[in-house]
């Protein structure tokens, strides 16, 4: 039996994960083993990583061998039933709430793109512009406005068109996703809901309507013009692990409707700048790197704003190494830099002291540089023609191969 | 190289618009210009060149007297009350390639300006001339908003007036007024660009391209050594034709790159290393750090083939019975 969160039973000096709030206790770093455990997912350890390996037949994705992607519900299920030949489909998603998106929002993507390559397996996106204009006070033109600008930036990760369909609440819902979002609905009481999210009697209607809009892409029928008479099919939907409030209700109503639980595969939070005990938000420009920001900017912010480990000064450094638990660069080099060896050989090096602080924030500003500039490029070829073509209702006949 | 005094001068006599040059020394400021030309007839103008956050950049062209409050018009674009500033003095070379004190709305003439925003005073409507620095601070040239107009249209630009006085309330339910001028985020967002997958572009800015005014294709287009993909987003573009998935343009981006790999693979030093297996080991090199760059292009490609083929099955005709 999978535990369903109480919030109200939250004792208050405990750390706070769900969609619209994450913060550690005492101001402190997320305790992951603790998350796990409260929510009843797995470990995402080795055996899987090497698994994933074998099946796919390349090496695994970055975020896999460096434990970004740290959990998992049913994943095992999924990799068994893709060695017994059945296919499976991806589901991931975005509330866009604002234009200005940072690294930190592509990392879901990113990884994402790297399933669906090693894979062959098609996706769906969901733009979540409803929940943005209930949650975030916005007008409903400006957040389809923003979904559109988001799905941009999405599409410059380097989806397959021929692979994925990207859809908005405003645009799809109705139809054969309507009515498995009532029959979700329905299985799901008021009381529940409150006990999951944490709503109050002064939350408005569109707010507790909402859990079952997320919860329905992850099942075939609600898109027919994709997955018509595939009912069977298993989904998968990499997410970080805020949104496992969303999914463990759904997993807990699927069976009852039908249908087969979606698995998931989850990831950490992406620091700021300032530290893990930082907040990345979108009114301080220097808590995170955007996609948008240049090479000097780039630089700029890794330089003034990272927060390092590294001692006060050169001969203390020299003598005691960096404290690499809360060191930023190397927590961003993790994340980014693709060669595991030279990875090992800056931490080492770095945690001795004989490395400086300044040759690994060379290092981050170059690899993050890179990547912004590759996403800048791939992001300039992104034209409203081809967002059209992407959210178009059409089939997908090559998803598969 | 931006455009000099002269090369202005000239486009404006070839547009045929009435205008009035007055030389002077150096002036840096309204009140030093106001010596020279202040009782000539015509209305000074102050002109602002501003930055927000998100290194957008604004050229605020008023009359002297106009009340210009920087808070205000931060607001009245969206960018909140601080999000305007006045841009550093390296922008002004870099961008719009004019000296310091010399800020005009004849500098968004330049390529570099491309994507600056240009807001100009209704006030300028209502007077006989106004008098604006040529991109020198040297001479100041009077003309009316008639022919200011006509040469911002020449270059593709559209003019407008706004009230830069007004204080209309901006809140959750009166969006900010002058949203529209704020310019689109990315600089290199296409309008009508070639669809091949973008080249190597260290730099990031915007490089030459054609812009629409024959008086000026002369000077728009940049080449380089590489076959640079040029992207550009003009100003009041109609709606084009759908961008075309060119493989000639992506061949040629993908030999670029393969080429520049093994140029860096091949040197006295690896040739000594590896002797006969040279071939062999920058062979496998190559292979490992292209793979994922060329698979990168490749499937911008792919998107951009299929989006036109998209784009014009929906205006398919149904087959003649």
């Amino acid at each position: 039996m999978e535990k369903i969160e109480d919030k109200n039973q939250q004792p208050e000096e405990e750390q706070v994960v769900n969609p619209w709030e994450v913060s550690a206790k005492d101001g402190g770093k997320i305790d992951y083993d603790k998350l796990i455990d409260k929510f009843g997912c797995q470990r995402l350890d080795q055996p899987f990583v090497d698994r994933v390996q074998r099946l796919t037949s390349r090496p695994p994705h970055v975020f896999l061998r460096r434990g970004v992607f740290f959990a998992h519900r049913d994943f095992n299920d999924i990799l068994d039933a893709y060695e017994r030949g059945e296919k499976f489909y991806l589901y991931t998603g975005r509330g866009p709430s604002s234009e200005a998106l940072h690294l930190g929002h592509l990392i879901p993507f990113m990884f994402t793109k790297y399933l669906q390559d090693a894979f062959k397996v098609p996706l769906v996106i969901q733009l979540t512009d409803d929940e943005k204009c209930m949650w975030k006070n916005l007008s409903v033109e400006e957040s389809q406005r923003l979904a559109r600008e988001n799905a941009k930036d999405i599409i410059a990760c380097g989806f397959d068109i021929s692979k994925t369909f990207i859809f908005s609440d405003f645009d799809y819902v109705g139809g054969a996703f309507y009515k498995n979002m009532v029959k979700v609905a329905k299985c799901v009481t008021y009381n529940k809901v409150v006990g999951i999210f944490g709503f109050t009697g002064e939350d408005h209607i569109g707010k507790v309507s909402f859990p079952p809009v997320q919860a329905v892409p992850s099942f075939p029928s609600s898109f027919p013009h994709l997955f018509s008479g595939k009912d069977y099919l298993r989904c998968l939907i990499p997410c970080a692990i805020d949104q496992d409030p969303y999914f463990r209700m759904t997993r807990d109503v699927a069976p009852r409707i039908g249908y087969h639980k979606p698995a998931l595969i989850e990831s950490l939070f992406f620091p700021a700048l300032q530290g893990e005990n930082g907040k990345m938000s979108a009114s301080d420009p220097n808590s995170a790197i955007y996609v948008t920001d240049s090479a000097k900017d780039i630089k700029y912010k890794v330089n003034k704003h990272a927060f390092t480990g590294g001692q006060e000064s050169i001969e203390k450094h020299r003598q005691y190494g960096a404290n690499l638990e809360v060191d930023i660069p190397i927590k961003y080099l993790s994340f980014f830099l693709e060669d595991d060896a030279e990875l090992e050989h800056i931490k080492k090096e770095y945690g001795a002291g004989r490395m400086l602080t300044g040759e690994v924030k060379k290092r981050l500003t170059e690899v993050l540089t890179e990547l912004v500039e590759r996403h800048r490029r791939a992001r300039a070829a992104v034209t409203d023609e081809m967002v059209d073509a992407f959210m178009a209702v059409r089939p997908l006949p090559n998803m598969f191969d | 190289m931006g455009y000099s005094k002269d090369q202005l001068l000239a486009c404006l006599k070839e547009l045929q618009i009435d205008f009035s040059q007055y030389e002077h020394p150096v002036v840096l400021t309204v009140e030093a210009q106001a010596k020279y030309v202040g009782n000539l007839g015509g209305a000074l103008s102050k002109n602002l060149f501003l930055k927000d956050k998100k290194h957008r950049y604004y050229v605020v062209s008023a009359l002297a007297d106009t009340k210009v409050d920087l808070k205000v018009l931060s607001q009245r674009l969206g960018l909140g009350k601080g999000g305007l500033r006045m841009a550093p003095e390296e922008a002004l070379g870099e961008i719009l390639q004019v000296p310091l004190g010399c800020v005009t709305p004849f500098a968004v003439v330049n390529e570099s300006a491309r994507h600056v925003s240009l807001l100009l005073d209704q006030g300028f409507k209502n007077q006989e001339c106004c008098f604006f620095h040529p991109l020198a601070n040297d001479m100041s040239i009077s003309l009316n908003a008639h022919g200011l107009d006509k040469f911002l249209k020449s270059i593709g630009r559209n003019p407008s007036y706004i009230d830069l006085e007004a204080n209309p309330p901006v809140g959750k339910d009166q969006p900010p007024d002058l949203a529209a001028y704020v310019p689109s985020d990315s600089p290199v967002l296409p309008d009508l660009p070639e669809k091949a997958p973008s080249s190597q572009d260290s730099t990031g800015d915007s490089v030459g391209a054609a812009t629409k005014t024959a008086a000026f294709t002369a000077k728009a287009v940049k080449p380089s050594g590489n076959a640079k993909n040029v992207k550009e987003k003009s100003a009041d573009s109609a709606r084009p034709s759908i961008p075309a998935a060119d493989a000639g343009k992506f061949v040629e981006e993908l030999l670029d790159r393969a080429s520049a790999l093994l140029l860096s693979e091949i040197s006295e030093d690896s040739i000594k290393q590896h002797g006969g297996q040279l071939g062999a080991e920058v062979a496998n090199n190559v292979k490992k750090c292209l793979r994922e760059d060329l698979k990168n292009l490749a499937t911008i490609f792919k998107n951009t083939a299929y989006t036109e083929g998209f784009y014009a099955g929906t205006r398919c005709q149904p087959k003649r019975l």
